[in-house]
């Protein structure tokens, strides 16, 4: 399959993209493309900023230089009313769930659903029900936040998610943390909503295999730079050192094992500072 | 030398940036479309958790200020055999000062910790940002019910507040230590003046209100998203809103002093 889209297959375009936090630099020129209705996948260490790069397309941080296209609009230049009109045609999945901890999952599913639209009572039911059979919690509709475990929080914040049918939806670390089983419920979640509902999605992770198994494409960033990209069997045929030290776990190579320090003889003679 | 002018200098700097970014916080919370068919069921439920639950405080407080006050006063005339204008004492003492200033005290306490507690607990549990990608703005959906319930709920508690300290010293000042009760009554009616004191009391008490919720709620939003930001976001909130109650009562006074 060939992965050289045309403008308009791309959902979302990232040009030039440089963010920097105080003197790091987080991204260093980023060129990236979301095509229309598959799941590409971000890939890296942790601490490269990938949740930074879902914070730049949902316009939450502001890039310093570079343009970010979400459906051919510079998302960052447009008003705060018009920001959070497109921002109802992205879902976001955080890390964390960040489920309303005052509300009872229904009640978090129907959230978007009462804020943006005038529905009735009974047509909000019936729609939260949906999107919580969806992810197969239908019967867990009146715990609370607190009560659900880690695995259900994600899949009910997923629900929350797609409850306003979005174009794009991001998933922050949607396997970190989970057990083996509740890793296979989201794997095949992502992919079966994704398809059913014609939604685009981008995975961010470092879960190299469970990426691979879903993605339908893959860049690899590291040091502020995509230093890899394709679909999963490209990569994994990759030669690149630095994709080749990530995808298969090594632990010393153009990442060092050690963190940036003096001389190990000069130390330990206390010839430095302390 | 140098080194401490320049930290100065900083902590200047930093200081009025936070300034600028509460102020614009504030314009940000205010200036909006006005919702009021979805904003209303939420403002009420915050009138709710920051008036209603802060008046058991502010009643027991209210209780024995006043009695303290009836006794301490009491002993005090009673040295001039000028009992009979308790009334007058209790009375202006809590509707021009004790009333507006403790009620804004307490309520910093009570309320004000609680707000910045339960924001920046969901700043760090990221319920803010996915709300903001959820679409729906958290300064509308948070902030606003919160800084308008404790808006409106402060000069109500210190009316109660004032009324039942006021029963208080009744009944120390009338009910135990014998003072005329009529007397009590018709001297606090001829001495207190609606205008000069009981309204300027509540103008203070509004301008606390606000200021107090708008400290607690920025703290809140503004706090770093981690247990020992939320700890000193909450202990600052309680530390700038009284001082500034402290600060603000006394420029109030003198302006209502000087013939405002």
């Amino acid at each position: 399959m060939g992965y050289k889209f045309q403008m308009s297959d791309n959902l979302v375009t990232l040009r030039n993209v440089s963010f920097n936090r105080k003197d790091r630099i987080i991204f260093n020129n980023v060129e990236l493309d979301i095509a229309r209705g598959k799941i590409t996948a971000v890939l890296g260490p942790s601490g490269t900023g990938k949740t930074t790069l879902l914070r730049l397309i949902g316009a939450q941080l502001k890039p310093d230089s570079g343009t970010v296209l979400f459906d051919n609009q510079n998302i960052h230049q447009l008003s705060r009313y018009d920001l959070y009109q497109l921002r109802r045609r992205i879902g976001m999945l955080f890390q964390s769930g960040a489920l309303f901890t005052n509300l009872s999952a229904f009640e978090n599913v129907a959230f978007p659903l009462r804020e943006h639209t005038k529905l009735s009572e009974n047509l909000i039911r019936d729609l939260v029900l949906l999107k919580l059979q969806a992810v197969g919690l239908r019967g867990a509709r009146d715990l609370m936040a607190s009560e659900l475990s880690g695995g259900m929080s994600r899949r009910v914040a997923l629900a929350r998610g797609i409850a306003l049918d979005p174009q794009l939806i991001m998933y922050d670390e949607p396997f970190t943390g989970q057990d083996p089983i509740a890793i296979g419920v989201l794997m095949k979640l992502i992919r079966t909503l994704n398809d059913a509902l014609g939604m685009t999605s981008i995975v961010v992770s470092h879960d190299v295999q469970e990426v691979f198994a879903i993605a339908d494409y893959v860049y690899v960033i590291s040091n502020g730079k995509i230093i890899g990209q394709g679909s999963p069997t490209e990569l994994q045929s990759s030669q690149a050192p630095a994709v080749v030290q990530f995808i298969k776990g090594l632990p010393d190579g153009v990442v060092p094992f050690h963190y940036p320090a003096a001389d190990f003889k000069k130390d330990l003679l206390g010839e430095t500072q302390r | 030398m140098i080194e401490s002018i320049a930290s100065l200098g900083r902590w200047g700097l930093d200081g009025l940036e936070g300034l600028g970014r509460a102020t614009v916080f504030l314009l940000r919370t205010l200036i909006r479309r006005p919702r009021f068919i979805k904003s209303f069921p939420l403002l009420i439920r915050e009138i709710y958790s920051v008036g209603v639950l802060s008046l058991l405080i502010i009643l027991v407080s209210g209780l024995f200020i006043g009695m303290v006050l009836g006794l301490q006063g009491y002993h005090t005339l009673e040295k001039f055999s000028a009992t009979q204008q308790l009334g007058q004492l209790i009375a202006l003492s809590v509707v021009r000062e004790l009333g507006p200033v403790v009620t804004a005290l307490l309520f910093a306490g009570r309320a004000g910790s609680a707000l910045t507690a339960e924001i920046g607990l969901m700043k760090a549990t990221e319920q803010l940002t996915s709300m903001e990608m959820i679409g729906v703005d958290p300064l509308w959906r948070i902030i606003s019910p919160r800084f308008w319930a404790g808006f409106i709920s402060m000069p109500l508690l210190m009316l109660i507040f004032s009324a039942i300290a006021i029963y208080g010293g009744y009944l120390v000042g009338v009910s135990w230590l014998g003072v005329d009760g009529g007397s009590f009554w018709s001297n606090m009616q001829a001495g207190v003046n609606f205008h000069e004191d009981v309204l300027n009391g509540v103008i203070k008490s509004i301008v606390f209100g606000g200021v107090v919720t708008w400290i607690a709620v920025f703290q809140g939003y503004d706090c770093v998203p981690t247990a020992e930001g939320i700890s000193r976001a909450t202990t600052k909130s309680v530390v700038y809103a009284s001082l500034a109650v402290l600060g603000l009562d006394f420029v109030l006074t003198t302006m209502m002093l000087g013939g405002w």
